[in-house]
C-alpha cells in the first residue's frame, strides 16, 4: 500500500492551504458584495454604503448578519431535501473550482523541500474546472425546480439551457488555446506564459485574442451576470430561481454568485493573462528570497484578479440584459462558429507556421 | 402632419453595419461613458451631516409674529383662515382688557389660534393674506411625530420668543 503513504506534513500543508484559500475566497467574495455596491454607485453618481464602517467597509458584515437573523422559510408544497439541496450545491461547486488554480510559484526551502500553492496538479486540470462549473448548473437548476414556483422553475430552466449553450463555446474557444499550450494542467500552461516578453508576448492573450473574446463573453453568460443575467431577470421572473429562499439559503446563492466571479476571474487570468507571471520576474526573483518573490507572485495575481472582476462590474452597469432569443442567437449561430473558426486557423498556423 | 415642434429626430431603420453588429464598439462606448460618470461630481448629499441650502422661497413651518416691543401682531381678522385652500387655520378673537397693551398690539387679539399641520399645504396664502404680517412661513421642516394632536400647533407653538423677556433658545 505504498500509495497510501502520504506524510503528514503534506497533509498538513494541503489542509492549510486549503483552509486559506477557502477562507481567502469567502472573504473575498464578501468584499465583492461591497464592490459591487460601490461599483454601481460611482458609476451612477452616489457614493454608495457608506455608514457601516470607514467607507462603508463593514457593510458585508452588516449585510450577512442581517440575513442570519431572518426568518428561515421552506415553503409548504417544496420538495424538503432538493430545497436544501440547491444552494448547498451552489456554494460547494462554487467553492471546489478553486482547487486546480495554482495561486504562485513553487516555493523551494533550503533544506530542499517545496511548497506548491495549489492545492492539487491534476494533468486535466481544465477538464476539472468545466466538469465542476457545469456541476454548478444543477444548483441553480434544483432550486428553482424544488420551490415549486413557475418563475423559480422558468429561471431554472433558462439558467440550464443558457449554461449549456455557452459551455459549448467556452469548450470551443479553449481548444485553440490547448492546441497551443499542449496541456490540460493549469500549472503547465501558467509555466509555458512565464515573464511577459520572451521576444514575443508570452501570455496567451497575445496568441488568442479571439478565443479569449469568446471565452470572456461565455464566462459572463456562465456566471449569470448582466448583460446575460436571465436567470435572476427582476422584471420579468420576480427574483428567479432563488424567488421562494429566505435567510441564510438565499445568501448562499447570492454569496455562491460572487465566488463564482472570483473562481472565474482567476481562470480566465490564469489562461490568458499569465497567471502569476508579470514582466521583468526573473529579475525580481533573482534579488528576492523564494518566500518574498512568491508573496509578490501571489499578490500579482490577486491584483490581475481585482482587475477583471472590476472589468466584470463595469460591464454589468454599463450594459442591458439581452432578450433570450438574442442571447440563443449569439451564443448558437455567433460564437460557436467563430469558436470553430478560430479553432481551425489555429491548428492551421501551428501545423504550417510553428511547426 | 404637421409637426408640433422641430425637436422630432426621424428614426434611424437603416440594416446594421457590420460595426453595429458586432456590437463591441457600442461596449466600448457605453463604457466609456459609464467609467467617465466614475470621475464625476457625486450628487448625494449626506443628509444629518451635511444639509442642502433651503431656495430663497421655501415655505416652511409658521410663525405667529410679535413687533419690536413683543407685542402680538395678531388682531384675529380671520383672512389667513378665509384665504387657506386646505381650511388649516382655526382661531378665536377676544378684546384686549385695559393693562394688556403689552401683550397686543390692537384692540382685538387671538385667544386660541391654531394650525392643523396635516391639513396645511404650505401653499403660503396665509402669509399674502395677513394684513398685520403677523403669520409668516419659517424656514424649518415641520417635525414629525407619532400622534395627530401633535399636529395641531396652538398659538404658543407658533408664537415667536419675545425679543425681550424670553431667550432666544430654540
Amino acid at each position: 500500500m505504498l500509495l497510501l503513504q502520504i506524510d503528514t506534513a503534506f497533509i498538513i500543508e494541503k489542509i492549510l492551504l486549503i483552509t486559506v484559500i477557502l477562507l481567502g475566497s469567502l472573504g473575498i467574495a464578501m468584499y465583492l458584495t461591497w464592490a459591487e455596491r460601490k461599483v454601481a454607485a460611482v458609476m451612477q453618481d452616489r457614493i454608495g454604503p457608506a455608514r457601516a464602517g470607514i467607507f462603508g467597509l463593514l457593510q458585508p458584515l452588516a449585510d450577512g448578519g442581517k440575513l442570519f437573523f431572518k426568518e428561515e422559510i421552506i415553503p409548504d408544497r417544496s420538495t424538503r431535501t432538493l430545497f436544501i439541496l440547491g444552494p448547498a450545491l451552489a456554494m460547494l461547486t462554487a467553492l471546489m473550482t478553486s482547487a486546480v488554480v495554482p495561486w504562485g510559484p513553487d516555493i523551494t526551502l533550503e533544506n530542499g523541500s517545496v511548497i506548491r500553492l495549489q492545492v492539487a496538479d491534476i494533468s486535466i486540470g481544465i477538464l476539472f474546472i468545466f466538469g465542476v462549473v457545469s456541476l454548478g448548473v444543477y444548483g441553480v437548476m434544483l432550486g428553482g425546480w424544488a420551490s415549486n414556483n413557475k418563475f423559480s422553475l422558468l429561471s431554472s430552466i433558462r439558467a440550464a439551457s443558457q449554461a449549456i449553450s455557452y459551455e459549448l463555446a467556452m469548450g470551443l474557444s479553449l481548444v485553440a488555446v490547448l492546441m497551443m499550450t499542449g496541456s490540460l494542467s493549469l500549472r503547465e500552461i501558467v509555466e509555458q506564459q512565464h515573464g511577459f516578453w520572451d521576444g514575443y508576448f508570452t501570455w496567451n492573450f497575445f496568441k488568442q485574442p479571439l478565443g479569449f473574446l469568446i471565452f470572456l463573453i461565455c464566462a459572463f453568460a456562465e456566471l449569470n451576470r448582466a448583460p446575460f443575467d436571465l436567470p435572476e431577470c427582476e422584471s420579468e421572473l420576480n427574483m428567479g430561481y432563488h424567488q421562494e429562499y429566505s435567510s441564510m439559503k438565499l445568501g448562499f446563492y447570492l454569496f455562491a454568485e460572487y465566488i463564482n466571479l472570483f473562481v472565474s476571474s482567476a481562470v480566465i487570468i490564469t489562461l490568458f493573462f499569465g497567471g502569476y507571471n508579470f514582466p521583468f520576474m526573473d529579475k525580481v526573483a533573482g534579488a528576492a528570497s523564494p518566500i518574498v518573490f512568491s508573496l509578490i507572485c501571489v499578490l500579482i495575481f490577486l491584483t490581475k484578479i481585482i482587475c477583471c472582476i472590476l472589468f466584470f462590474m463595469f460591464i454589468r452597469w454599463t450594459l442591458p440584459r439581452f432578450r433570450y432569443d438574442q442571447l440563443m442567437r449569439l451564443g448558437w449561430k455567433s460564437l460557436i462558429p467563430l469558436a470553430l473558426f478560430n479553432m481551425v486557423v489555429t491548428g492551421a498556423a501551428i501545423l504550417w507556421i510553428f511547426k | 402632419m404637421e409637426k408640433l415642434t422641430n425637436r422630432s429626430a426621424p428614426v434611424n431603420r437603416d440594416p446594421m453595419t457590420f460595426g453595429e453588429k458586432i456590437y463591441l464598439p457600442a461596449i466600448a462606448k457605453g463604457l466609456s461613458i459609464t467609467i467617465g460618470h466614475i470621475f464625476k461630481k457625486k450628487a448625494t448629499v449626506s443628509y444629518p451631516e451635511e444639509k442642502r441650502p433651503f431656495s430663497p422661497v421655501f415655505r416652511g413651518l409658521h410663525v405667529l409674529n410679535r413687533d419690536e416691543e413683543g407685542r402680538e401682531r395678531c388682531t384675529a381678522c380671520g383672512l389667513c383662515a378665509l384665504a387657506c385652500p386646505a381650511e388649516a387655520i382655526t382661531m378665536e378673537a377676544a378684546e384686549r382688557k385695559p393693562g394688556e397693551e403689552n401683550l397686543y398690539r390692537e384692540e382685538k387679539y387671538a385667544a386660541k389660534y391654531e394650525i392643523n399641520m396635516l391639513r396645511c399645504i404650505f401653499c403660503g396664502y396665509c402669509e399674502e393674506a395677513c394684513p398685520k404680517d403677523a403669520v409668516y412661513l419659517s424656514e424649518t421642516i415641520m417635525p414629525t411625530n407619532y400622534t395627530r394632536d401633535s399636529f395641531i400647533y396652538k398659538k404658543e407653538d407658533l408664537l415667536i420668543p419675545h425679543p425681550k423677556m424670553q431667550q432666544e433658545t430654540k
